[in-house]
């Protein structure tokens, strides 16, 4: 990072000495060299020399020999050649070199031209050879781009960096564009397009509309669509410009939007921006439009991130829902197991560095089974002597999660730790321009219900669910039909314990892993548990996720730390109206 | 009843107050008198120290009556202590005047640096020596009001009203950490100058406040030895030990309840006003839940419903927490940790109860 930084810096600092000039030969080649729109063809038209004094017969001269040249290179050495002009060219040439290599038809363009774009192509001084390199501490790692392979290392004084500025920047990431634009792939063709789409000038415009009649993939072809739509609406015939904005009905786009709000503008003195009538209607009209398919988005998205936090809370407070719902324990170090599961997804990565994807896959069956052995612990050691005592338990057990913080912070130290999220987790799905998703709440949700549904099956359909629920309902007669109570206890709260272990490996995807992260969760889930009302855990679901709904439907209004008052004042509130939760158990369960 | 009558079968509660008269009349008297070089003298850090312990008592005291009594284990008594701390941190406040670091002699220094131009309404008549004593008093007693009586009118009972109770304390600190409330935020109330006019860092001044919370101490004993050995005491004991039976036999339960809730939360809030002064801040993080769980801590340890008991277990328990704080600061939440399960597991009756039992068995 440190080097990108300092290596910006130098290109700004060069600025001044060559910026305008450079803008200019930029300019002009723009206007004058008129590359077909096949890009990436091997035959182009040569780069018209810049000299004040000859510069048609540069061209005559050029546009006889220069293609030929090209012609008879075999396509290694065309690659080879041009990349070596970079390093020979004059700071003022330099575009043209850009240029010249950006039309060779070679794989290895890409990366050359990547590497330029982020400040780290250079020339080892000692050889010529121009490589492209990462900072590794003091020195640089080194990548021959000819070869592709590694090129050993250096230090900073045997190379010279590839300097480039900002204008030069932007042309280059033209370039790459330009040559995107025919790429096999269609993701990169619409990575193109984009970028195009944000030089929105005449020449991408014109590269673009080249390429629409050609493009097959449907997304790619819609993203070309809007931004020669955008393009239409500067062009100078009304017709054409109405016909534009048509064609942007509906389209969430952040650009789109963007100009759509600039021609309905009105400046400060109150009149239009935008002076034609007609127009200016029709693109309010569209816009109002828009406005309310954008407000149905937020308004998906707002529920998209409650469902998320509902989820958080449901898995914070589902195996809560065992032991306080089922059992009727406190036990006020659920929080720290959820803890104990975060450190072990930490433990587990540092185990595995290689395999990071999978860690997890191992995280959560070792945190499972690690909190629940802590759990069936905490269970024979010291719950099973306070049985019928509720108000020593919720004491004892606090004395516990004190002591697990503590052994925490003794090991792995009171900092946070850093746990690495698997690449299939992170990134977003793109519903439209308004709406992107976020792909690691949406495992949240999906691991929330599926830990459910499996808690869920476990009560309903194994023994050791119907053992549960018996001794539950009732002791003694479950103990004379010969169920071994205190086994069932040991189990259930080991259970319960296992499932805050899996909570947490969760929860280390979210937040910070740190001794504090079950505290901050213990009231939560109690209140979650309580809202949905105790020994039930369909209550604990929909509490879990009413309450995050909630919680982010009043977050814009009220502020994160305000809703969240208001959230515990209403469950408060809610308690004395109901004082055994939204599903209160009936019959004689109740009275236990 | 007199005094005598009330302490002739409190046995406990006599060794208590005569020793908090001769640590209120010596510590003092060993501070003032003695040169500082005197193995004897004690330092204005130990008098502020020991001063502290006996505010946690009277803040024990509270609790013990609550749930050693009442059977109602409150989990949010750190509030009630908080917002007594915070209505006499706002009186001293309002003292400091044109001396803070803007020189505003209206505003505090955090609302200048919020870019406030006038008082909360809820700041105005804090000036007033008797307006904040008043109000020590009335917010923790009319918070606990309203919360009892919403509480107990639907019969909220056992671990729910503990979470319900840890709750409000919760949401109250994060409340008071927002800059927007006009408490001093994250950094709370601090940089007191003085209290009626005498400057907080004078020995006189210390001695004062010292004396004074033992007074307030001793007065608080006898007036919850009174409470508890009056009918309402009475009736308050047989609601914990069977509420339904109590209410079958006529008894307005949650009344009876509710009186002794709110008297605790004003003997709560009247710690946390006598804290402040003494250690020269007061922050959202007395409102956190840790810090309520660790009151209980304290009664459980020194013994339940005795009173007495609640005062020893405080200050052994704030005792150690300054030793083990000071020589092994890993080692205190261990401690802390083991104390809560060995307590509840093996001392039921706290210390108290363990004294009692050897006699017991002795005679």
């Amino acid at each position: 990072m440190a080097s990108r930084v300092a290596a910006s810096g130098h290109t700004m600092k060069s600025e001044p000495r060559i910026g305008t000039k450079e803008a200019d030969i930029l300019m002009y080649r723009m206007t004058f060299s008129r590359f077909p729109a096949s890009v990436g063809g091997r035959c182009t038209s040569p780069p018209p020399r810049r000299r004040s004094w000859g510069l048609g017969i540069w061209i005559i001269i050029g546009c006889l020999l220069i293609p030929a040249l090209v012609r008879a290179e075999p396509e290694s050495t065309a690659f080879v050649n041009a990349l070596s002009r970079l390093k020979d060219a004059p700071t003022a040439d330099l575009p043209e070199a850009i240029e010249r290599l950006a039309t060779v038809d070679d794989p290895r363009v890409l990366a050359a031209l990547n590497a330029l774009l982020e400040n780290r192509l250079y020339v080892v001084k000692a050889s010529g050879r121009i490589v492209s390199g990462t900072t590794t501490g003091d020195g640089f790692d080194l990548t021959d781009l000819e070869s592709g392979q590694s090129g050993g290392s250096a230090g900073r004084f045997d190379i010279k960096k590839i300097a480039i500025n900002n204008t030069l920047r932007n042309a280059v990431k033209r370039l790459i564009a330009r040559r995107e634009l025919g790429a096999e792939d269609a993701g990169q063709r619409l990575q193109a397009v984009q970028a195009l789409t944000e030089q929105a000038d005449d020449e991408s415009t014109s590269l673009l509309r080249a390429r629409y009649p050609l493009e097959k993939d449907a997304a790619v072809r819609t993203a070309i669509g809007t931004a020669l739509a955008l393009a239409d609406i500067g062009s100078a015939d009304k017709a054409t410009r109405l016909q534009a904005i048509r064609a942007l009905e509906g389209n969430l786009d952040q650009q789109v939007r963007n100009k759509l709000a600039e021609l309905v503008e009105t400046r400060e003195d109150g009149s239009f921006v935008e002076p034609d009538a007609d127009v200016r209607n029709l693109a309010a009209a569209v816009n109002s439009n828009l406005e309310l398919k954008l407000q149905l988005n937020h308004l998906a998205e707002t529920l998209f991130f409650g469902l998320s936090l509902g989820a958080v809370l449901l898995l914070a407070a589902i195996g809560l829902a065992i032991t306080f719902g089922v059992m009727g324990v406190i036990n006020m170090a659920h929080g720290e197991l959820m803890m104990l599961g975060a450190y072990t997804t930490y433990v587990v990565q540092l185990l595995m560095p290689e395999h990071l994807d999978w860690s997890l896959f191992v995280a959560i069956p070792a945190a499972f089974v690690l909190s629940g052995l802590v759990g069936i612990g905490i269970e024979r050691g010291i719950i099973r002597f306070l049985y019928g005592r509720p108000l020593e338990t919720l004491l004892a057990t606090f004395g516990v999660s004190l002591f697990l913080q503590q052994v925490v912070r003794s090991i792995f130290s009171p900092l946070n730790r850093s746990v690495a999220t698997p690449s299939w987790m992170s990134g977003s799905v793109e519903i439209n321009g308004a709406l992107s998703l976020t792909l690691n709440r949406f495992y949240i949700i999906v691991f929330g219900l599926l830990v459910f549904w499996a808690l869920l099956a476990i009560l309903k359909k194994t023994r050791l669910g119907l053992e549960v629920r018996a001794v539950a309902q009732n002791r003694s007669m479950a103990k004379a039909m010969g169920i071994r109570t205190d086994r069932v206890d040991a189990m259930t709260f080991g259970l319960g314990s296992g499932v805050a272990g899996v909570a947490g490996v969760a929860l280390s995807q979210l937040t910070n892993v740190g001794p504090n992260l079950g505290q901050a969760y213990i009231v939560d889930s109690f209140m979650v548990v309580v809202f949905g009302g105790v020994g039930n855990l369909w209550g604990t679901l929909v509490g879990g996720m009413t309450l995050g709904v909630a919680n982010k439907i009043l977050e814009p209004f009220a502020g994160a730390v305000l809703a969240k008052i208001l959230i515990l004042i209403f469950i408060i509130v809610f308690i004395q109206k109901r004082p055994r939760g939204l599903f209160p158990q009936k019959g004689r369960a109740a009275e236990g | 009843m007199g005094i005598s009558e009330l302490l002739a079968r409190d046995a406990g509660g006599r060794v208590f107050l005569t020793l908090l008269v001769l640590v209120g009349v010596f510590l003092p008297s060993l501070h003032l008198l003695l040169p500082e070089t005197s193995p004897l003298h004690i330092s204005a850090y130990t008098l502020t120290l020991i001063g502290k312990y006996l505010c946690y008592a009277l803040l024990a005291l509270a609790v013990d009556l609550v749930w050693g009594f009442g059977g109602i284990l409150s989990l949010g008594h750190g509030a009630f202590f908080a917002l007594g701390g915070y209505a006499m941190g706002m009186h001293m406040m309002r003292q400091i005047g044109d001396r803070g670091v803007y020189g505003n002699p209206l505003l505090p220094d955090f609302m200048v640096f919020l870019n406030w131009t006038e008082l909360p309404w809820y700041w105005l008549g804090f000036d007033r020596f008797w307006f904040a004593a008043l109000m020590v008093l009335l917010v923790p007693g009319s918070l606990a009001f309203v919360f009892g009586w919403l509480a107990f009118r639907s019969r909220v009972t056992g671990v729910y009203l503990s979470i319900i109770t840890q709750a409000l304390t919760y949401a109250l600190m994060l409340a008071f950490f927002r800059n927007e409330m006009g408490f001093g935020g994250n950094n709370g109330l601090t940089d007191f100058k003085d209290i009626l006019g005498f400057s907080l860092q004078a020995d006189g001044t210390r001695v004062f406040l010292f004396v004074t919370t033992a007074l307030c101490l001793g007065l608080a004993y006898i007036a919850c030895r009174f409470v508890v050995s009056s009918k309402l005491g009475r009736v308050v004991v047989a609601v914990r030990d069977a509420e339904s039976r109590t209410r079958f036999i006529g008894y307005r339960v949650e009344w009876f309840k509710l009186w002794i809730f709110v008297f605790s939360a004003v003997l709560a809030g009247l710690a946390g006003a006598l804290y402040v002064p003494q250690v020269g801040i007061i922050n959202p993080g007395e409102f956190s839940p840790l810090n309520s769980l660790e009151l209980v801590i304290w009664v459980a340890v020194g013994g339940r419903a005795t009173l007495y008991g609640a005062v020893l277990g405080a200050i052994l328990v704030n005792y150690s927490k300054t030793v083990f704080t000071a020589i092994l600061p890993e080692v205190w939440l261990f401690a802390l940790g083991a104390l809560f399960v060995l307590v509840t597991l093996f001392l039921p009756n706290g210390l108290i109860g363990l004294l009692s039992q050897r006699r017991g068995e002795r005679a």
